[in-house]
């Protein structure tokens, strides 16, 4: 306590005045999200209730995340710090357009998916607490990408793992435990790694805020005499980064798991996890560390390209549709990782465009999927068919989805694709461009194949009995997210701007710092 | 004394790989508990390892001095113990149901998600 006789100049480690409202929304989608997961946990028996709490939360935080993304591109980064403490010893949010749009993105993909699985989701899977943990998750990946303090990326990553088992195993069915098991040793390595590399990272910068980081990182540059081991900081967050993404050779939990759940959980894996990771490597490589990831970005490049070739051929060889799907997850994350490896502007814009198409695809893929597993009452292409006769509409979303998936035009997948190879046939690496065309290739043949045998032969053992038709429960999510990848595939001008300024916001995050550490506040 | 917890954390990972790199369940989950231990000693390392030096900052200093332990990595290590604390529960009793469901505690041996005679897709129709 001080005495009267000492004054305590508290501006200097506090703010001393009350945050603006638009300030506010940055730490509303995380509040939100925690909250009304807290909510159902404590209505578990009212189940019904369940399914209009969530989906009305997740409506809310749609319109929260298009908030912050309308405040950030129009009044540039928005940063609120915890417990009135100034940065950096008290815990920022902030937001700029990269981690504001990857928000909102995520959001749309966990709505689709909350109303997909009010068929897909029986009572006991309510009662085990589907939407408690689907809320939870989506306060991990929202406090992922929102956060600007790099210990507390590491808390929203656990928070988003745990949920993330609780919704793998929701049925407790034998495959299911097998799946979680792998996923949750793997997973578990994964965010262990990062926290060493966070104990040295705080060891070497005395700090844990991203922009303090950023702005301390170019004076440890020049320091020869006991020059500070950012190569090995690097290194192990790529690692770590890697391992959360399903970059190869660090990948095998995916396909292992990804096919045990049920389908919306499915969806919301393959749409939201491995993003995470590929946000925080983006993060931290090229706006934290760009010097030392163009040190190692060779070893980037041919893990991506790795990634890509056998994530491909896995998609080809594969007869379970569910598991199909897995592979092509992870021939995106070679392609962002592509973008990362190369590192230039139109790169990195591309990465990110390609973040936001793949979740959206990868979620509806899933969801496609799902719906045309429940018509035919089997995953198996060898006893799949006759889904066009059948369901002329949601075949037609589905031929547009793995179009997209495809990254043929005229839908969204075609635009990241085509930056990417621009910007390796810019810096001559002729073989990442060819990696990215031949994979591209076999997933339209992967994908292709689907669609011939599922869809347009007549089905093998004749019509099967009658299933509940397609209604919107399936129709409304599906086509929402096929929507939006027709329409960004023909009118990309608006999110290709949105990716360009992220890129450019990472490339010099002076904004970034600025809107954390305001003029005048203490160094 | 920062040498010696240096060799001790070597320790700790080098037994936490020997051990996650087994094929049976329990040894791994063993690895990883010893790789969160070896983690929290890494980190309370980090934040200077010092013997009865009381937080307190002088009259005349705004800040601690570095004679006293930084007591921020001590924070840090504290949500790192409840966060491994709570995955080594979850994880043991996954363990224990996956053990009862699949009959083995072998990794070789768990291939029903996987199954090893697979069919390919068909090649024509």
């Amino acid at each position: 306590m001080a005495s009267p006789s000492t004054p305590v100049d508290l501006a200097a480690a506090m703010v001393t005045t009350a945050p603006a409202l638009a300030d506010w929304l940055v730490i509303l989608p995380t509040a939100l999200m925690i909250l009304s997961g807290a909510a159902l946990m404590m209505i578990r028996k009212s189940v019904r209730l369940h399914a209009v709490i969530a989906i009305a939360a997740l409506a809310l935080l749609v319109l929260i995340d298009a908030l912050l993304l309308w405040q950030v591109s129009s009044n540039g980064p928005v940063t609120m710090t915890m417990g009135g403490w100034l940065p950096p010893f008290g815990i920022s949010f902030a937001a700029d357009m990269f981690g504001a749009v990857m928000a909102l993105v995520s959001a749309l993909a966990a709505l689709s998916a909350a109303v997909y699985s009010l068929r897909d989701i029986d009572t006991s899977g309510l009662r085990h607490g589907f939407f408690a943990f689907l809320l939870l998750l989506m306060a991990g990946v929202s406090g992922a990408f929102l956060t600007g303090d790099i210990f507390n990326l590491y808390v929203w990553f656990e928070v988003l793992l745990i949920s993330s088992f609780g919704l793998l195993i929701l049925g407790s069915e034998p495959k299911q435990i097998e799946g979680a098991l792998k996923y949750a040793i793997l997973n578990l390595i994964g965010t262990t790694l990062f926290l060493i590399t966070v104990g040295y990272l705080y060891a070497i910068f005395g700090t844990l805020n991203m922009a303090d980081i950023a702005r301390k990182a170019g004076a440890l540059r020049v320091v020869t005499e006991n020059a500070p081991p950012l190569m090995t900081l690097t290194a192990l967050f790529v690692l770590a980064f890697c391992m959360k993404a399903a970059a190869f050779p660090v990948n095998f939990w995916l396909p292992a798991s990804y096919h045990t759940p049920r389908i919306t959980v499915s969806a919301l894996f393959g749409g939201l996890l491995t993003k995470v990771g590929i946000y925080a490597l983006i993060r931290v490589t090229i706006m934290l560390l760009p010097v030392e990831r163009e040190a190692i970005s060779l070893v980037i490049a041919a893990s991506a390209v790795l990634t890509m070739i056998l994530g491909a051929l896995g998609a080809l060889a594969q007869n379970d549709l569910r598991r199909m799907v897995g592979y092509v997850v992870i021939v995106g994350i070679g392609n962002m990782l592509a973008g990362v490896a190369i590192g230039s502007s139109t790169s990195v814009s591309g990465a990110i465009l390609y973040a936001l198409h793949s979740i959206v695809t990868m979620t509806a893929l899933y969801l496609v999927i799902g719906e045309a597993g429940r018509l035919a009452g089997t995953f198996e292409l060898s006893r799949l068919g006759g889904l066009w006769r059948r369901a002329p509409w949601f075949s037609a979303a589905s031929l547009a989805l793995m179009l997209a998936a495809a990254g043929l035009p005229p839908l969204s997948g075609l635009w990241p694709k085509v930056m990417l190879l621009k910007a390796s046939l810019d810096i001559g690496a002729w073989w990442l461009a060819a990696a990215i065309l031949v994979s591209a290739f076999l997933v339209t043949l992967t994908l292709a194949r689907t669609f011939l045998l599922a869809y347009w032969r007549p089905a093998p053992g004749g019509e099967s009995e009658a299933v509940a038709a397609t209604d919107w429960h399936s129709t409304l999510p599906i086509g929402l997210l096929a929507a939006l990848t027709v329409f960004f595939g023909i009118y990309p001008e608006p999110l290709l701007a949105i990716s360009q300024a992220a890129a450019d916001g990472l490339a010099d995050p002076s904004a970034y710092t600025r809107s954390v550490f305001p003029e005048g506040a203490a160094p | 004394m920062e040498i010696l917890f240096v060799g001790l954390i070597g320790l700790f990972f080098a037994a936490a790989v020997y051990l996650m790199l087994s094929k049976f369940t329990i040894r791994i989950l063993l690895g990883i508990v010893l790789l969160g231990n070896g983690v929290n000693l890494l980190l309370f390392t980090a934040g200077r390892i010092t013997r009865e030096v009381p937080p307190i900052i002088p009259a005349d200093a705004s800040t601690l001095g570095s004679v006293a332990a930084n007591p921020l990595p001590q924070a840090l290590i504290l949500t790192a113990i409840v966060i491994s604390f709570s995955f080594f529960a979850f994880l043991l009793v996954l363990t224990w149901r996956a053990f009862e469901e699949l009959g083995t505690d072998s990794t070789d041996e768990m291939r029903l998600a996987e199954p090893r005679d697979e069919p390919l897709p068909p090649t024509g129709y």
